[in-house]
């Protein structure tokens, strides 16, 4: 046992030291200090954010357990930035009276599932990956359940563990079937005694149960709109966007490495699926007026444009994928932000209730507005460059007819996403949500957020920095 | 006399399939819990006997199984925590009644009562 091995889990060593931090600050920290908790946290997350920013080379560690890759490094940078985002946004619903006495805990589970995504990216071996993946999950559950005397939050926390559950326990049967067809669970020497063989087949479905469970992928997609709408908004905020990216690269990791030998069957699986989740989640947001059931919805769709990039199984998928993740984050983090604010302020939340909102508060329609139009991908915001780039990867290899179904698609979501532009500025409303003032948090990640979407796309850096990490099959 | 591996495997995809089939019927959400570890179990037979029958030089399958095993029981403490603060909320812990979140324009689906 080399001890000098744990030295190179950089990233995660630095989130665990913010943990213990601000653990022993909620405990020991007097009444009166605890004051300071939010923006200690806010300003732990961003150094660590900042010592990690430059992706350190490939490092394998532990014998093959853990193995981490600069593209894996870009990737929990980018989570590492949303997850701070969320946690400016969600001071304002921690303040409340209700949630200041457990307002520690949040923090510390939103970083401990964010530690379990890093050790899940970076996973080596199997074992490494269930153990990743439950801790993103099983914490991910208590948050839904956040609100506890709220019955729609615990009801949200129990649909969230038992489908997670369910699904991992799938995914485990799946593992189990190839570790008894090849012998081995380490991802490097799984491929060699892939052979397409049924049984193989059946462990490689049942193991992409998991993930596509974590992705809301459609056939597994039933819990979203559920536990999206019970739990609190900035949870609700984070399961769309981090712990649904974190799972995005997971799966593009495994299929490269691991079930490359099966590349033709996950296509013709992933093909499918993709249809599915984009088509059918569209049509159902049409019909949604609870803004975080249709974000819900939408989010479905947009996992089905991130497995776009998975498909295509180039170093350009890749870079797009990650680049599409972070454009998503960004735009999806913006609105949720204004929903935070929104509900915090006035306690409303179907699409109804923001008519007229331009009247009153134009400067966070205006921020809704840019958001909606990055995730439906109008130019020039960089919604509209991450589905150019994962299009373009995914047509490269031949798939013009998904692609088309997948362009047909971003033309019906324009016009639910519309829809609530339009409720916003052109809707008459006699009584529009009362004019107010965001607190200062929220509107600097607003800020952060709306300058993300208007330069990711134009900086073309961005892109190429992403793309200088990225590898194919 | 030695059994065979079948029948191991036969019993632990009866437990996989039997959880399959509790997790989609049951009416409680600690039956629902029971049919999940129903599930988590069959995984860590079929763990520990290809670990043992197949590849008895090393022991990847074992730790696997310990580990699941460890982690199985994090997910039922928090899964029962959270029905407890159902219980709490509402008063019972029927499947049916946690019907608070839904599409708007479906109906209230009925089930029947068991366990």
């Amino acid at each position: 046992m080399v001890y000098a091995n744990f030295l190179l889990m950089k990233e995660e060593i630095s989130l665990v030291t913010v943990i213990v931090i601000l653990l022993i600050y909620d405990i020991f920290g007097s009444p009166k200090s605890l004051k300071y908790f939010q923006p200690t946290a806010c300003i732990l997350v961003g150094i660590h954010i900042l010592l990690n920013i430059w992706p350190s080379p490939d490092v394998t560690a532990f014998g093959g357990m853990y193995h981490s890759t600069a593209m894996g490094g870009v990737m929990k940078s980018i989570l590492s930035i949303g997850t701070l985002l969320v946690f400016m946004q969600a001071n304002n619903w921690l303040s409340s009276e209700r949630a200041i006495i457990r307002r520690g805990e949040f923090y510390m589970i939103t970083l401990a599932t964010l530690l379990g995504m890093y050790f899940m990216i970076s996973a080596g071996n199997f074992l490494m990956f269930f153990i990743g993946l439950e801790t993103a999950s099983i914490p991910m559950a208590t948050l839904a359940a956040f609100d506890k005397y709220k019955q729609k939050s615990a009801e949200a926390g129990a649909k969230y563990i038992l489908t997670a559950v369910f699904a991992s326990g799938l995914s485990l049967y799946g593992i189990s079937l190839i570790y008894g067809t090849t012998g081995t669970l380490y991802f490097e020497d799984i491929p060699a005694g892939l052979n397409s063989s049924p049984l193989q087949m059946m462990a490689f479905v049942f193991f992409f149960v998991g993930l596509g469970f974590k992705l809301s992928l459609v056939p597994f997609h039933q819990w979203t709109p559920d536990v999206y709408e019970g739990a609190p908004t900035s949870v609700t905020a984070y399961l769309s966007v981090i712990s649904k990216g974190s799972a995005a690269f997971v799966l593009m990791v495994i299929l490269y490495k691991v079930f490359a030998p099966l590349v033709n069957e996950w296509q013709a699986i992933l093909y499918w699926v993709i249809i599915a989740s984009i088509t059918l989640a569209n049509i159902f947001a049409i019909r949604q007026q609870n803004l975080k059931r249709f974000f819900a919805y939408s989010s479905i769709s947009q996992a089905g444009y991130i497995m776009l990039g998975v498909i295509s199984g180039t170093a350009m998928g890749m870079t797009g994928l990650v680049y599409y993740v972070l454009v998503y984050m960004l735009s999806n983090l913006a609105a949720f932000g204004v929903i935070a604010v929104v509900e915090h302020r006035s306690g409303k939340i179907t699409i109804d209730d923001y008519n007229g909102l331009y009247t009153t508060n134009p400067r966070l329609s205006f921020v809704m507005m840019i958001a909606l139009f990055s995730l439906a991908g109008i130019p020039p915001f960089a919604g509209f460059f991450s589905k150019f780039f994962i299009f373009a990867a995914a047509a490269q290899q031949g798939y013009y007819v998904l692609v088309f179904i997948a362009l047909l698609n971003t033309i019906i979501s324009l016009y639910y996403y519309l829809r609530v532009v339009k409720a916003m500025f052109i809707n008459k409303n006699e009584q529009p949500i009362a004019r107010f003032n965001s607190d200062n948090y929220s509107r600097a990640s607003l800020v952060v957020c709306s300058a993300g979407i208007l330069l990711a796309g134009i900086l073309s850096i961005v892109y190429e920095s992403i793309g200088m990490f990225s590898f194919g099959m | 006399m030695e059994l065979h591996m079948e029948y191991y495997l036969v019993i632990s995809t009866i437990m996989l399939f039997a959880g399959i089939y509790g997790f989609i019927t049951r009416r409680n959400l600690l039956a629902v819990l029971i049919s999940i570890e129903l599930i988590l179990n069959s995984v860590d037979i079929n763990f520990a006997v290809f670990n043992r029958y197949l590849f008895p030089e090393q022991l990847e399958g074992f730790f696997f199984t310990l580990f699941a095993i460890g982690v199985s029981a994090c997910e039922t403490a928090v899964a029962i925590a959270i029905i407890i603060n159902i219980y709490r909320n509402i008063r019972n812990i029927q499947v049916k009644n946690l019907n608070e979140l839904k599409e708007e324009t479906t109906d209230k689906a009925i089930g029947n009562e068991r366990i």
